[in-house]
Order: C-alpha cells, then structure tokens, then sequence
C-alpha cells in the first residue's frame, strides 16, 4: 500500500473567545491515499469545516492548531509558513466554498477570475489564459462555456456559479479538492448534477475529495469512506454500508435514524423522544366538508412583470396537512405569503372558512378577524425573530395583540404554556434570539405562531435551516401538535421525504404552475409528472436495508 | 442590568480609544451640570484693575479685558454649549429617525417626496442656512437649537431611511404584521430599536458637530450675547487680542471647545458595540 496523500494525525484547534479558549477540534486523525473520496459528516459545531480549513491553513487569526500533526505528500504542513504553503494551495489542494456567490468577486467576469487562478501559480498570456479557462468552463459543462466566459457573477444561476467555482478549483490539477457543502443552499436537481460532476471529475483526474457536508445520504451516495464528527471528534469512520446498516456509536445510530429516507416516519427519526403523552390520533379530514382554505386562480405577478405564481387552484380541509413542494422559484413561498395575507395576489381569490379574504388588502389584514386564524412559521427562524425582543416578548406580542391577552400574570402564564406546548423550557424565555441555539428558535417560532391559536398554520421550509436531529425533533413536535389541536398545516418545503411524512397530500409546483397534485403516497411512489419524477430521483439517499444486503452477500461470499 | 455594566467594561478595557472619550464625555458631562457652582470666580463678574493678566496661581487661565477669570467662564460655557448641541441633536434625531423610518417602511409617493425636500435641503451650504435662519428668526438661543437641528435633520431622515430599508423586509418584519402588529408598531416597537445602535454613532457625531456649530455662530455674533459665558463668544473677543500677544483668551476656550468635539467624535463607534444587544454575549 502507498503512502497517504493526506493524513492528520491527534489534531487540536483551539479558538481563543471572550470567554476563554475554546477547544473546537479535539483530537481527529484521518488520512485519506491518493483518488480517495472520504467524507465527513456532522452537525453544525461538530469541527467538520474547522479541520478542512485547518489542512488549508484558513483557519481565521483567532484560531490555533495546538496539537498533532498534518502531513500532504509526506511533508509536515503543519503550521507552515505562507511561502511554503503558497504553491501548494490552488495547484496541488483546492477548496470549493459553500456559498459560490459569495466566493465570486462580483465585479470579475468569470473568465478573468479562472485565468486569475491559472496565472497565480503559472506563466501565462492573457490569451493563453483565457483559452485554458475556457476548456475549464466546458471540463464543467456550463452551458455555452464561450459566452459564459465574460459573464459575471450575477449573471448566472446559483448551480451555474458553483460550477464556476469547481473550475477554479481543478485549474491547476490539484490532487486533493476539498469540498465544504458545496451544495447547500443550491436544489436538489441542481444538487445532483453538481455533485455528479464532482465525483466524475475526481474520478478521471485521479484527484482525492474530502465531501464536508451534513448530509448523511449524500456522503454516502458520492463518499468510499465517511467519517462521522461529533463535538470535535471523529466518533465512527466507516464504509457507507457499515455506518448505514450497522452504526456502532449512539451518536451515528441516532443521525442515521433523523435522516429522513423513502421509508421513514415521522416516529422512526427520533430515537430518543421527549418523555410526552402519547399522542392522539391524526384527525381526519370528514369528506364532504366545507373546505377551510380555498384558492381559485391565484396569479401573482411582480412589478418587472414575472410570474411567480400562475393559475393556482388549491383547498385544505380543517385538520388537513397539504404539502407544497418545488424548487427556488417554483413560487411556492410567494404563494404560501398570499395565503398568509402577507402580500397580494394580482388575481384570483382566497375563501378562508367560507369568506372571502383575498379581498382584503395585505396591508390592512392585521385589522381582520382572520388575522388570528392563518400563522406562518418562517424558514429562517434567526431572521425571524426580533433580535430585541427577549424569546417571552415574541411569544407574547401576537397573544397581546390577537388573543387579547392584556393582564400580566395571565400573559405569563399563557406564554409559558405555549412554550411547554413547544417543548421550549421556561428559563430561556428571557434569553435574545443570539443566546438561543437554532432549534430553540425555530421552537420559539413555533411557539409564536400557534400563540393566538389559529386554525390554518403556513410552514415555510420550517425545518430547512436546522441540522437533522434537531429537524427530526421539531418535525416530530409540528406533528404531535397537528394531532394535539386539529391545526390545519400548509407545509412547504423543498425535502420531498419531510413532505411525505408530515401531508396527507402534496402539490407539486413548477415555475408557479402545478404540475401535479394527489394523496403523498401514490405522488411519491409512483408519480405521473417528468418534473416529480426528476425531483423525486434526485434525493440522495442510501438505502441502509440494501446496504445491509449487498454486505452480507460479500461476507458470505469471502 | 449587570450584564449591561459588564459587557460596557468589555467594550472599553478593548477599546482604549472609546474609554478615554468615555472618561472625557463624562467630566464635561459633570462641569456642565456643577460647573457654575465650583468655579473660583463669578464668570461674569468684571474687575477692570485686573484686565488681560496672563495665566497665573490665580488665575488659571488669565484674565480677560474686562478682568473676568478666563477658567470660570470656560468651565461655566459647558453648560451652555453641551445644552445647546444636545438639544439640538435631540429634536433633529427624534424628528429625524420617525419621518426616516416611515419613509423607509413605506416606500411609495411619501418616500420620494421627503427624498426630494432631503436633497434640496443639502443643497444648501449648511451653515450659512443656519445663520439666515438665526438671523431671520432673531437673535435667541432657541432659535440656535431649532437652526441646528434643522440643518441636522437631512442626515437623520436618510440614515434611519436606509436602515430602515434594508430591514423592512426581513422575516422577523413579516413576523410581526402576522402577529397582528399596525404599521405604526413596526416601526414604533420593532424597527426604531433596531437602527437604534447604528444611529447612536451618528448622535454621537452629530454632537460634536453642533457644539462647533453653535459656537460657530455665537462667534459670528449670532445667538447667545456677551456677557454670557459661551466659548464661541470668548474665542470671538479674544481674538482682537491675539495680535498683542494675549494667547490666553483665545487657546483655553478654544482647546476646551475641541475637546468636546473630539470626544464626542470618538465616542461613536464605541457607543454602537455597547448598545447592540448581539455584541452581547
């Protein structure tokens, strides 16, 4: 066997804070030979990018490597100097950025910026440059690479950007890429094909890729080995099938178990529940009843004259949960807003419990009756909150101003049943939105929105912002309290399997039309629509009973 | 409350810069309000024999023509030029922030409208506004604080405009409509609190400004009269006796003025990391 191309051995990061140092890796070892794709998967705070950024010495001023040892090529890289370190980044290590907008300076045409890579670390004419940036733009496959040569930034789409970026990256032939979520924030689809890609790059080149993502499935899909990080430290490394079908840390058992697949419930994601009664039933929908939300023809068009949402025709019963799924742009949050009475539809109108409230102009709504009955909960839920309102002020303004709430012990007192209800614990009522942790915010949200008790809860990607155990607990919360009150939800989302599991129905939206509609589990099975289809074949997954399968045949096999 | 005190401490112990202006803003804070008890002499007390005495045991800062102790009348200015500027800024801050706030959240007609009087207002040397405006309106402190603030005013509206802008959108506004919140508590309760912080540099800033300008226009011999201690005025008199030699009447009240500018000036930034609640940890 070779020599590792890469390996780190014991490190430690210390991070100095106000409060002291923090240690934020504590101990990793992992090496990685020459075309291998290991990836390492954690949660957010486990170190993942912190020991990626480490082997490429960014880490920022306030972050030290205080102990171990990193090795590239068998020469000792750690702590090196900028001389030493400066023709090894780019030309024999590259990194790939989670955000590639915010990676591309956005007053470069992409040409310019990929030839600024090749003439970093090479001799060449501006020519030469602007022709080996171009064979780059199409080792991508961007679409029309000539053109999109002096293109800038803003000019493309967030998938198209990214494979920018990977061209900046394999410009100088590196032999190892370390990509750090490099497809967060972008769609499944588009997720797919950059990922593809990736892996089909490395794989021709020979380069080896460190995949930092938290993401199980799709580290699984594109990964030989995963490495799993818990609060700086690796607990599990193992082949995708091993970690898969047979997780030995509690740690790993219990990520597998969040991850959402095509045959997970709502009840199988979270292995250790919050001690809660047993909840009731889902109340279903009588047939025949009077719909509680009906929209007819929904048409928004925006100022520039672009349709986001174009002939829409939905309703929801009491207690239904309606799923509406769709890519960035499909319009599926400018419609879940009109819904909200947040903004105005151009046309068509909105029933709420037989009236009509489309009617209604969104800025006046807060004055109507039916404020009370639709609450949204945002995707967001930093941005969401009032960084000064105190987590008690948020949950309490919609009780004061929509429940009538006015007297101070009864608000308390409501506040706090709110918070229980939410499994939000009494003494962080008083704390700001930047003391609070991700899934205590998105538990605050929650809180606030059932506040004034409505009858019609919009969810705007609620859990997309949260890491997947947190995301398991709070889908499993949403569905209790769904059984709990009869609340009717409108859950949009972007994850086709947290769709699946929380609606009874879906809708499936495209470029603002609906291209297909029905009960979750046929839609998902077997849909009748190319873009579901599409959609649907784009989840990265890892089947763990096949994983398990396919390892017992090999060891029956040896 | 504690936690206020100590994330202040936080913020000076790294900021030496911030503590120093701190410490300055505070003393002149305090002579404004005990100044005209603890001064040696009556600052407007003449004593002709004792005319322009350079500094001395006693007298500090010297004397000036009319024999009046230079130290008592610069120590006894501060009330009046810190009242004046702090006044001043007061009125065009809450005048300004409201009318920014609202036109930033509402966009639309009003919004281009205010933009437009903003722009026509700027296009104005600004302090030869305030004098018309002092003259025109005569000769009274008040109407010093109403020019100041007025031409104060165009920095506050675009200011509070373009925070308020960038934020109307964000999810914790949308938040707050589905809350059942007016328009008026958006702004009131949600999105003032928020600019509040970035604001706190400009009044800070702006403090300084005003001081200069009231003794700008003071030394114009505009606003406060003689005999009345302000260190605008004092500069202006002195300043027929520099030529003679007399330094005194013009460096003390002059220094004292830039003093106050200056720790005003550094007091901004500063002032922002202790009131953003997210500074706080």
């Amino acid at each position: 066997m070779t020599a590792p191309l890469l390996t780190i051995e014991d490190l430690k990061v210390t991070f100095s804070t106000r409060n002291g140092p923090v240690e934020a890796i504590k101990g990793v070892s992992l090496s990685l030979s020459a075309g291998e794709r290991l990836g390492i998967v954690g949660e957010s705070g486990s170190g993942k990018s912190v020991t990626a950024f480490s082997v490429m010495q960014l880490l920022d001023r306030a972050g030290k490597i205080t102990g171990g040892r990193i090795t590239f090529r068998g020469q000792d890289i750690t702590n090196a100097s900028r001389g030493m370190l400066q023709p090894l980044r780019g030309a024999a290590m590259s990194m790939i950025f989670q955000n590639p907008r915010a990676a591309l300076n956005p007053i470069r045409t992409v040409g310019l910026q990929i030839a600024d890579v090749l003439r970093a670390h090479e001799s060449l004419s501006a020519k030469e440059a602007r022709a080996r940036a171009l064979k780059l733009l199409e080792a991508v496959m961007i679409r029309d690479p000539e053109a999109r040569l002096d293109a800038y930034p803003h000019e493309l789409s967030g998938g198209m950007c990214q494979r920018v970026m990977i061209a900046m990256a394999i410009a100088c032939e590196p032999t190892l890429l370390i990509a750090d979520e490099p497809t967060t924030g972008l769609d499944v689809t588009t997720q797919k094909t950059v990922m593809d890609l990736l892996a089909e790059i490395t794989a021709r080149r020979g380069m080896a890729m460190i995949l930092i993502t938290h993401d199980l499935g799709l580290a699984a899909q594109y990964c030989q080995r995963v490495a799993v990080m818990e609060k700086g430290l690796v607990v599990e490394e193992a082949v995708p099938a091993t970690l898969f079908g047979a997780p030995t840390h509690p740690y790993t058992r219990r990520l597998v178990a969040a991850s959402p697949t095509r045959h997970s419930t709502v009840e199988s994601l979270v292995v250790d529940r919050e001690a809660a009664p047993p909840a009731p039933a889902r109340i279903a929908p009588r047939p025949g009843s009077e719909p509680l939300l009906a929209v007819r023809n929904c048409v928004k068009v925006f100022d520039n004259g672009f349709r986001g949402v174009d002939d829409v025709s939905f309703s929801l019963a009491p207690g239904e949960s309606l799923g509406l799924v769709g890519e960035s742009g499909s319009g599926k949050s400018t419609l879940s807003r009109i819904v909200c009475r947040l903004i105005d539809a151009s046309e068509g109108t909105i029933t709420f419990d037989g009236e009509d409230i489309g009617g209604i102009p969104s800025r006046d709504f807060y004055r109507s009756r039916f404020r009370r009955d639709i609450q949204i909960v945002f995707q967001d839920h930093g941005d969401s909150l009032n960084p000064r309102f105190s987590a008690f002020d948020a949950i309490a303004d919609p009780l004061r101003l929509l429940g009538g709430v006015q007297d101070g012990r009864e608000l308390r007192r409501q506040v706090e049943d709110c918070a229980r209800r939410v499994g939000l614990p009494e003494e962080f009522l008083d704390r700001f939105p930047h003391q609070l942790s991700g899934g205590q915010k998105a538990r605050v949200g929650i809180a606030r929105a059932i506040a004034a008790k409505p009858r019609l809860l919009v969810l705007d990607e609620p859990t997309a912002a949260l890491d997947v155990s947190v995301q398991a607990v709070i889908l499993h919360l949403l569905d209790r309290l769904r059984r709990e009150t009869g609340l009717a939800y409108l859950f949009v989302s972007h994850d086709l399997n947290v769709v699946r599991m929380m609606c009874e129905r879906t809708i499936v939206l495209q470029k603002g039309r609906i291209v297909e509609e029905g009960p979750s589990g046929p839609l998902f099975t077997a849909p009748s629509s190319d873009y579901a289809r599409e959609l649907i074949a784009a989840i990265p997954h890892f089947d763990p009973e096949a994983a398990l399968a396919r390892q017992k045949a090999l060891a029956t096999a040896v | 409350m504690i936690a206020v005190l100590r994330h202040t401490g936080w913020v000076l112990r790294g900021n030496p810069v911030t503590m120093v202006a701190s410490f300055g803003a505070l003393v002149l804070i305090t002579l404004a309000i005990v100044g005209p008890w603890i001064v040696p002499y009556d600052p407007t007390a003449s004593n002709v024999p004792n005319a322009l005495m350079p500094p001395s045991a006693a007298h500090w800062f010297g004397t000036d023509q009319l024999g009046r102790d230079v130290f008592s009348r610069v120590i006894a200015a501060t009330r009046l030029d810190l009242a004046i500027a702090a006044s001043a800024v007061s009125l065009s801050f809450a005048l300004g922030a409201m009318i920014g706030a609202f036109c930033g959240y509402t966009g639309g007609r009003l919004d281009r409208w205010v933009g437009r009087f903003v722009d026509v207002l700027m296009a104005f040397p600004l302090f030869v506004l305030a004098m018309a405006m002092v003259a025109a309106l005569g000769n009274r402190v008040e109407n010093i604080i109403y020019a100041t603030a007025i031409i104060n005013l165009p920095f506050y509206i675009r200011f509070a405009r373009a925070e308020v802008n960038v934020r109307r959108n964000s999810g914790w506004v949308e938040a707050a409509r589905a809350s059942g919140n007016s328009h008026v508590r958006v702004v009131m309760l949600f999105l003032l609190p928020n600019v509040l912080p970035a604001m706190a540099v400009q009044i800070s800033l702006n403090l300084g400004w005003a001081i200069l300008n009231a003794a700008g226009l003071s030394f114009l011999g505009l606003g406060v009269k003689p005999p009345t201690p302000e260190w605008g005025i004092m500069v202006a008199e002195g300043a027929r006796f520099i030529t003679t030699g007399k330094w005194w009447l013009v460096v003390f009240p002059g220094a004292a003025l830039m003093t106050a500018v200056l720790c005003f000036n550094l007091l901004g930034d500063g002032l922002r990391d202790i009131l953003d609640p997210r500074m706080r940890t």
